[in-house]
């Protein structure tokens, strides 16, 4: 009897613990994380995110493909939680001006380095005579379904080549010549058979499909329905070296991680009615950051519904800048200048060093650990806020980063 | 940081064995100590299953609720001759998902300090490795040290020694063998980090990857009143360096050093076990797959109720706590300078209840805290698992 007792108590105690939701971890505030999908997307659309987030986080192994040289294992482990990366998986870039024509050195492995290789398989080093060699951080991947929804339209009116608004600011956009299996959209206008490029640092890549077909090639080695040719390390007199049969994943697989990428929510605001943080953007006006980080755009008309027609607010205008000679490192892309950069888009700032381990890594190359030490990089186009915000006072200069980390 | 884990693991280590209770079983012994031995058949015929319910949370996202048939494992034993013995245990996991063959072993006892032992053999590196039956644990999960670092359950092909000798009321074992060893899996896998259970490739038990036996051994010290102490050593090459006789790689090796205790106090059983791995991996790719890993556990069991209950005479209600970490990848980015985390600590409390000491249902919950490589803001994974397990 006694023994019953003991167990009717222990159960009791058991049963009670089971029903403490204390006991199990709860789900962090939403506006801490820039992952998840966007809302109103339809239960099919929901899944589809779904299976697209499974291939995001699949880590290849080399019995999958992976390599034979290759940066990273997964599209994760670049964007951890959808987020900024880390130096760890920095892309690494060269080229050289040959008789004035920018070189991306195909024939020396180039443009992107491929520092890492399968067992047994020499990874890549940088040529000796390239003259341009960048590291380009990996970018935050929420929102960009937003930003491929805006038409091209947007981003042309926005820009001002010739600065006849006399401001000092001169956006053009990255005129990209397509590949094969670009699909224009009804949003896309073309120049001289070239399109507008909005995804990558330079602006070099025209839409997702391209960007994500382009990254699992040049990052992870793995090759595609779209893109059939394994990376091997010619410097080292390499044509071969990855046993798996190509291509390493299907056009469906690839068009599943598209449609997570363009699925995934805008980065979520904090504290959006601090005072400090309506202050800090007054001041961002002011000096005219928002030139190039313009605040809101407007998408067009999607296949997804819940991206058509939206008001978005990724203080970023698309567009090239020149940034001046310090962020200048003597590689390019398309049309760009080697000191041309596109604006990067600032919404989730605020949320970068979640992915970064902490200690946030800003810029294109994560050379500045504070904002403040990156507003001081800019130059170019840019010099006149970048004098103007070293003018502020330091309260209204704190204001101000309390207003870009509430992105 | 890891020299002050170690440092808090030798000094539990040394603590422990004062206040140590009589028990004479060894850790050598775990595979034939098990209920079918007393078989009166010539060939004996046994086993195990295990069974349990989930259900998880992390960081605010569940599965939701799910049963998991686990093992059903079959022992067979036969002495064929005295002094030659045959073993064999034949595991279904998840029912029919996983089929293997985790032991089929002969004995050869010329001695009781020299046994002649070969065939698919339990690898003796930790304790946790060798004696790792369900039912005699009062939780449904593995350590992640015995999963994570030491790839439990490590079998494979090979033949070696053991033997027993007594001095002075001390149980000294050793167990000697060489085996096929793991192979290339460990690094370049699809975990994306060192992992040595992507390294236990099938081929193992046909042939050796690279021509090239791995040495594992273990020596344990068994005081009646103490407890067992056991180190154990796991060394070898990992990978296809050579293919048809060419060159075509370096050699890289693996080596696992373990320690592993087990002691009662009074009526409280303590029992642990710590390994550090060291794996030679390409330079190049040595930030995401860690040279070296460590992990670690204590499991402390007390009984709160023996006796008769519900009718089940000699049945114990116990209590237990198990205390656990596994760092993947100790060192520093070669980029940053900064420490690489990608870790687990772990906490889990046990109320089972054994109707008879080969049974045991089990309720469990669990909660680990895991950091990616960056040391990220931790995820968080608690849950509830009840378990049955029991020989048969």
């Amino acid at each position: 009897m006694k023994g019953i007792i003991y167990i009717l108590l222990l159960c009791t105690a058991f049963f009670i613990a089971v029903s403490c939701s204390e006991l199990l971890p709860p789900a962090p505030e939403p506006e801490t994380v820039l992952a998840g999908p966007i809302e109103d997307l339809t239960p099919q659309q929901l899944r589809d995110h779904l299976i697209g987030d499974a291939q995001f986080g699949r880590i290849f192994g080399q019995e999958d493909g992976l390599g034979p040289i290759f940066v990273s294992n997964a599209c994760e482990s670049c964007h951890i939680g959808d987020g900024k990366g880390h130096p760890l998986t920095t892309l690494i870039r060269f080229g050289k001006y040959s008789g004035g024509i920018w070189d991306p050195m195909v024939e020396q492995g180039g443009p992107q380095l491929q520092n890492r290789a399968i067992a047994g398989y020499p990874p890549e080093t940088i040529p000796g005579d390239a003259t341009g060699v960048t590291r380009l951080m990996p970018p935050a991947v929420t929102g960009l379904g937003f930003l491929a929804a805006v038409p091209d339209a947007v981003i042309l009116e926005l820009a001002d080549p010739d600065d006849s608004d006399g401001d000092g600011i001169s956006g053009v956009p990255n005129y990209i010549q397509p590949l094969d299996y670009f699909i224009p959209l009804p949003s896309h206008i073309p120049s001289n058979g070239k399109y507008i490029g909005r995804f990558g640092k330079k602006a070099g890549a025209i839409d997702l499909l391209q960007q994500i077909v382009t990254a699992y090639k040049e990052d992870i080695g793995i090759t595609s329905d779209f893109d059939t040719q394994d990376n091997f390390n010619i410097q080292a007199g390499l044509t071969t070296g990855d046993f798996v049969d190509d291509p390493e994943v299907s056009a469906a697989i690839v068009n599943n991680v598209v449609f997570y990428v363009r699925t995934l929510k805008v980065p979520p605001r904090r504290d959006e009615n601090d005072i400090d943080v309506i202050a800090g953007e007054n001041l961002f006006n002011q000096i005219n950051c928002s030139g190039c980080h313009i605040p809101s755009l407007v998408t067009g008309f999607s296949d997804v519904t819940a991206l058509s027609e939206k008001t978005i607010h990724p203080y970023a205008d698309m567009l090239l800048h020149d940034m001046g000679s310090e962020l200048d490192d003597g590689y390019t892309e398309g049309t760009a200048l080697t000191s041309e950069w596109r604006t990067a888009p600032l919404w989730g700032i605020g949320l970068a060093e979640d992915s970064q381990g902490g200690s946030p890594f800003y810029l294109h190359d994560g050379r500045a650990s504070t904002l403040e030490a990156a507003i001081g990089f800019h130059g170019g186009e840019a010099s006149n806020s970048r004098d103007e915000f070293h003018n502020l006072s330091a309260n209204e200069k704190e204001q101000l980063i309390i207003f870009l980390k509430s992105l | 940081m890891l020299k002050i884990d170690m440092t808090i693991v030798f000094i539990l280590l040394l603590l422990t064995p004062i206040f140590g209770q009589q028990d004479t079983s060894v850790v050598q012994d775990a595979i034939y100590d098990r209920p079918f031995i007393t078989s009166a058949f010539p060939v004996a015929l046994g086993g195990y299953l295990e069974g349990n319910t989930n259900y998880f949370s992390e960081d605010g996202v569940s599965e939701g609720f799910s049963m998991e048939f686990r093992r059903f494992n079959i022992f067979l034993y036969s002495t064929i001759i005295p002094r030659v013995r045959f073993f064999a245990e034949l595991e279904f996991e998840h029912g029919t998902e996983e089929i293997a063959i985790e032991t089929a072993q002969v004995e050869f006892e010329l001695l009781q300090a020299l046994v002649f032992r070969a065939g698919i053999i339990i690898v003796p590196i930790g304790a946790y490795n060798v004696n790792h039956d369900p039912p005699k644990y009062e939780f449904v999960e593995r350590p992640l040290e015995a999963t994570k670092i030491i790839p439990t359950t490590l079998s494979d092909i090979g033949f070696g020694f053991n033997g027993k000798i007594f001095w002075n009321n001390l149980l000294f074992t050793y167990d000697a063998y060489l085996v096929n060893g793991l192979s290339d899996g460990i690094i370049l896998n699809d975990q994306g980090r060192t992992f040595l259970e992507s390294g236990k490739s099938e081929e193992r038990f046909a042939e050796d990857n690279n021509g090239s036996p791995t040495f594992s051994g273990r020596l344990a010290v068994k005081s009646l009143k103490y407890g067992e102490l056991g180190i154990s050593y796991y060394s070898g090459i990992y990978n296809s360096f050579q293919i048809e006789g060419e060159i075509v790689d370096a050699k890289r090796s693996i080596r696992i050093a373990a320690i592993d205790f087990n002691t009662k106090i009074e009526k409280l059983i303590i029992q642990g076990e710590f390994a550090l791995n060291s794996i030679d991996v390409p330079k190049d790719i040595s930030d995401i797959f860690g040279t070296k890993q460590w992990g670690g556990y204590i499991d402390i069991v007390y009984p709160i109720i023996k006796g008769n209950i519900l009718g089940f005479d000699n049945s114990v209600i116990n209590i237990a706590v198990r205390l656990e970490r596994v760092d993947y990848n100790v060192g520093e980015f070669t980029e940053t300078g900064k420490n690489i985390y990608d870790d687990i600590n772990g906490l889990s409390f046990a109320i089972s209840f054994r109707p008879a000491s080969g049974t045991v249902l089990k309720a469990n919950y669990i909660h680990y805290w895991s950091r990616d490589a960056l040391g990220n803001p931790t995820v968080k994974t608690a849950g509830f698992q009840f378990g049955i397990a029991t020989y048969f």
